[in-house]
C-alpha cells in the first residue's frame, strides 16, 4: 500500500455554543478511551518517572546596567517581497509606458524582478526602447499578447542595471578629469549584445503577426473622444 | 404625424434604463397607465414602467400572459431575432458594442485600415476628376 494519508483529525467533542461542548466530562472520559489505557495498565493510570533536568548554567549578573530603561524596539515578521503582480501582466504582455522619455511608447514585458521592477524590451530595433526596468504603476497592460518562449531572460536583475561602482583611483587631477569623460558616454559591447540577442527571437515572433511591428513601433496618445475609463485595453 | 408603433400585447421594446439594459423585451400585458408586464426567454416575467422601455417596429402574435414555452415558441415563429440584427436600429447597437469592446491592438488595426480605405478612395476621385477636368 502507498503510505497511509493520515484523515486530519476530527474533534472528539464539536461545540454546541462557544465554550460548552456536546459531551460531558463522563463521556469524555470514555470517548477518550481512559478506562481502557487504566485497564491495560492493571487498574492506575500508566505513570512516567520525572525526568531530571540538567541544572542549567548559573549565569553571572551583569557588570553594567543602564541608568534608564532601555525600550526593546516591537517585533517585525515582515517579509520583504517583489510588488504583487497585476494578473493581467504576463510574460509576452504588450505594455503602455506613461511615463518618462519613452512614455506612449508599446514596449513588450518580460519578467518581473526580485525588487519588483518590471523588466521591459521595445524591441530596440523596432521603437528603441532598450531593455528596461520600469515600474509597475507606471504601465497600461493591454491585452495583446507576444510570443516569449523563444528568449532567454534569466541572467538579468537588478544589479545588472545597477550604476557601476568605481574603483576610487589615485588622486591627480587635470588629467584624471578628461580620461574619466571619455569613457563614461559608450554603452559597453556586452551590453549591446545582450539586447541583440534577447530582440532576435523576439522580432521572429513579432513580425509572425501582421502589423505588430507597426503597432509596436507607433506611440500611443489619447485622440479627441477617446474616454480612458471607457476604453478596453 | 400619427403614431406608429403602439403599446400592445405582442410589442416587442428594448429597455433603456436598469439591470436589463439593452435588452430586447416582449410585453404581454398592461398593468396600468405606467407599468407593462414584460418577459424575454432569458430573464423571469416581471414588470417593467413604460419609462424603461423603447418600442421597436417588431411585434410578435401572441395571447394576453403566454407561458414561456409558447412565448420563445412564437418569438422563434416571428423570427424576431434575425428581424432586430437585420434592422438599421438593430445594426448600428452591434456596431456600438463592436466599438467598445475593441482591444487596444484592434484600433490601431482600425485606423490603418481607414488610412488605406481613403487612400483608395482618394486616388479614384482624382482619377475621376482628372478625367472630367
Amino acid at each position: 500500500m502507498a503510505p497511509q494519508q493520515r484523515k486530519p483529525h476530527v474533534c472528539r467533542n464539536p461545540d454546541l455554543i462557544r465554550g460548552v461542548g456536546k459531551y460531558s466530562r463522563s463521556k469524555m472520559y470514555h470517548k477518550r478511551g481512559l478506562w481502557a489505557i487504566k485497564a491495560k495498565n492493571g487498574g492506575a493510570f500508566p505513570k512516567h518517572e520525572k525526568q531530571t533536568v540538567a541544572a542549567a548554567p548559573t549565569e553571572k549578573p551583569p557588570k553594567f546596567y543602564p541608568a534608564d530603561d532601555v525600550k526593546k524596539p516591537l517585533v517585525n515578521k515582515r517579509k520583504a517581497r517583489p510588488t504583487k503582480l497585476r494578473a493581467s501582466i504576463t510574460p509576452g504582455t504588450v505594455l503602455i509606458i506613461l511615463a518618462g522619455r519613452f512614455k506612449g511608447k508599446r514596449v513588450v514585458f518580460l519578467k518581473q524582478l526580485t525588487s519588483g521592477l518590471l523588466l521591459v524590451t521595445g524591441p530596440f530595433k523596432i521603437n528603441g526602447v532598450p531593455l528596461r526596468r520600469v515600474n509597475q504603476s507606471y504601465v497600461i497592460a493591454t491585452s495583446t499578447k507576444v510570443d516569449i518562449s523563444g528568449v532567454n531572460v534569466e541572467k538579468f536583475d537588478d544589479k545588472y542595471f545597477g550604476k557601476k561602482v568605481e574603483k576610487k583611483k589615485k588622486k591627480g587631477e587635470g588629467e584624471f578629469f578628461e580620461a574619466e569623460k571619455a569613457e563614461k558616454n559608450t554603452l559597453p559591447q556586452d551590453k549591446k549584445d545582450d539586447q541583440k540577442s534577447v530582440d532576435a527571437a523576439l522580432i521572429q515572433s513579432i513580425e509572425a503577426v501582421p502589423d505588430l511591428k507597426s503597432y509596436l513601433g507607433a506611440r500611443f496618445s489619447l485622440k479627441a473622444g477617446m474616454k480612458p475609463h471607457e476604453l478596453v485595453f | 404625424m400619427p403614431f406608429k408603433r403602439y403599446v400592445e400585447i405582442g410589442r416587442i421594446a428594448l429597455v433603456n434604463y436598469g439591470k436589463d439594459y439593452g435588452k430586447l423585451v416582449v410585453i404581454v400585458d398592461v398593468i396600468d397607465q405606467n407599468r407593462a408586464l414584460v418577459d424575454a426567454p432569458d430573464m423571469v416575467r416581471g414588470q417593467m414602467n413604460f419609462k424603461r422601455l423603447t418600442l421597436t417596429d417588431i411585434k410578435i402574435d401572441i395571447k394576453r400572459v403566454p407561458n414561456k414555452k409558447t412565448l420563445i415558441a412564437a418569438m422563434e415563429a416571428a423570427d424576431v431575432k434575425s428581424k432586430w440584427e437585420n434592422s438599421s436600429w438593430g445594426r448600428k447597437l452591434i456596431v456600438q458594442k463592436k466599438r467598445a469592446s475593441l482591444n487596444d491592438f484592434d484600433r490601431f488595426k482600425v485606423m490603418l485600415a481607414k488610412i488605406k480605405k481613403a487612400g483608395v478612395v482618394r486616388q479614384e476621385l482624382a482619377k475621376l476628376k482628372k478625367e472630367t477636368a
